[in-house]
């Protein structure tokens, strides 16, 4: 192993890699581990968000549905780094109104709620638009039927349009889970520290600057094609019991 | 969306509590920094806005002949062209700018030929690299989506330019080509959009665009809110501008 790695001229990038302290691999797998984390966080938030305004998107009354569409269009035409920048400042003042108005001092926020918080209320804005577009392409006669038996709107929820909707949505939250991961290199501007800004940091103490945003790039590609894996598998299952496109025409 | 939508009760009240939050804007937040840092605002917008006609331009130039591989290519042409999109769209964008900066900025100065090259006081300045990045960021995006364009347009049109005699590369230019670009101008309107909100990116390789002008004066007059708010405020007017523009040459092109 060693001695393929001597003649392709990759020893050195090697020995900066290793996990071992004076490689930095272990700095680089920690932020990897923190992006994934606040990517998961995020993703799951959005997705709360998005339920929630897609119903109010689809069956709220006129102000609700207006001031979502403020919300998702504002979102959306504003760069993300911007986005982070406001709600950073405005969610960590907020909490440190509420506490002081409490009683207790200014509050140190971790960064990875800070992360979870921000990019949450980004992805939100967009399965808002994938998860309305989803539960619209679900026939309507199924949630009627459902009503008809006197199902709860909840459980109606829980039981008909969620499932039913799953393999409209599945593509999209497929996407939106990558834009989440790729979004998280965005925290490193805000000094919070996962994979992209712990890789600049290597990068510019050792001077090997391709070799570690060449690794980072390998990790990130790692998290795209796995989860590509993964939401080929979750559509497949959301798809069970539907007649395949293929053969059907 | 008409005068008469927008006269309902509960629009008239929202927007006069928009017009209130406005109001309270203007004259309860601070703004008397604007006189002085207007001239780099202005500066920094037309940075942002060059850049970003710029890499489009290019970036579409190079999409085409990707989806063209994509699409017909052989495979030879196809696996390089769909590896690159994938990469592209794999990592973050980030990531690719600092790559190229400080990654090539630090392979060109070691080679002498390149130093006394007449390129290098281009290549030891900012814009160059993030030019780059944008552009081969855009070409990988689009890349896919023309892909899907070119193999989307009827197949009888082009056996029709087949049967007129054209040669193929006036086939392509006249038939095939612009059809393509018809059936994708939504998706490349928001395309234009998500590449404008990636230009402030650029702004951590220290090119002075409108995102670095308003950190600059957070950093200065430590005034959090007020350039931030501005600042949304300019992106989402560039961004309606685009979507205009769009939504124009959209009703133009015959369907």
């Amino acid at each position: 192993m060693e001695l393929i790695l001597e003649t392709l001229g990759l020893a050195e990038s090697a020995q900066l890699l290793s996990l071992s302290p004076p490689g930095w691999g272990a700095n680089l797998l920690r932020g990897l581990a923190n992006s994934l984390q606040i990517a998961f966080g995020a993703f799951g938030f959005g997705l709360l968000i998005g339920l929630f305004g897609a119903c109010g998107k689809l069956y709220g009354g006129p102000v609700v549905r207006d001031l979502l569409a403020i919300y998702t269009t504002v979102i959306r035409a504003v760069p993300e780094l911007v986005l982070i920048l406001i709600l950073y400042y405005v969610g960590t003042d907020l909490i440190n109104k509420l506490a002081s108005m409490m009683g207790y001092g200014r509050v140190e926020i971790s960064g990875i709620v800070a992360g979870i918080w921000v990019l949450g209320i980004v992805q939100g804005a967009y399965s808002t638009e994938v998860l309305r577009g989803a539960i619209q392409a679900v026939p309507k006669g199924q949630i009627e039927a459902a009503r008809a038996f006197g199902m709860p709107a909840f459980m109606t929820m829980r039981r008909v349009t969620i499932p039913a909707m799953m393999s409209f949505a599945t593509p999209g939250l497929a996407n939106l889970w990558l834009i989440a991961t790729k979004d998280t290199a965005l925290l490193a501007i805000v000094g919070f520290s996962e994979l992209t800004l712990e890789t600049r940091q290597a990068a510019s103490s050792t001077r090997a600057y391709f070799t570690f945003f060449l690794a980072a790039g390998a990790l990130y590609l790692l998290v795209t094609l796995f989860s590509g894996l993964i939401f080929g598998w979750i559509e497949k299952w959301a798809r069970r019991g539907q007649p395949s496109l293929k053969g059907g025409r | 969306m008409t005068l008469r939508s927008l006269m309902q009760p509960h629009r008239i009240v929202l927007m006069l509590l928009f017009t209130a939050l406005v109001l309270w804007c203007a004259f309860s937040l601070r703004w008397d920094w604007i006189p002085k840092y207007a001239p780099l605002a202005l500066e920094g917008l037309w940075t942002t806005i060059w850049i970003l006609l710029v890499t489009t331009f290019l970036g579409f130039l190079l999409a085409v002949p990707l989806g063209l591989a994509q699409a017909i290519g052989p495979w030879y042409l196809s696996v390089p062209a769909r590896t690159f999109c994938t990469i592209i769209r794999g990592t973050p964008l980030l990531l690719q700018i600092w790559l190229l900066y400080y990654g090539l900025g630090s392979l060109f100065p070691q080679f002498p030929w390149i130093r006394s090259s007449e390129l290098w006081p281009y290549l030891r300045q900012a814009w160059p690299y993030a030019v780059l990045a944008l552009t081969l960021s855009y070409a990988g995006y689009e890349g896919e989506v023309m892909r899907g364009a070119f193999s989307g347009v009827n197949k009888g049109q082009l056996e029709a330019a087949k049967a007129f005699g054209m040669p193929r590369f006036t086939m392509f230019r006249r038939v095939w080509l612009p059809q393509a670009i018809r059936n994708v101008l939504p998706t490349l309107g928001g395309e234009t959009i998500l590449q404008l909100k990636a230009t402030p990116l650029v702004a951590t390789i220290t090119i002075v665009e409108i995102y670095s002008v308003s950190s600059r004066v957070r950093a200065d007059t430590f005034i959090v809110y007020e350039p931030l708010l501005l600042l949304a405020v300019s992106y989402m007017l560039i961004a309606g501008i685009i979507t205009l523009a769009f939504r124009r040459f959209e009703n133009k092109v015959p369907s």
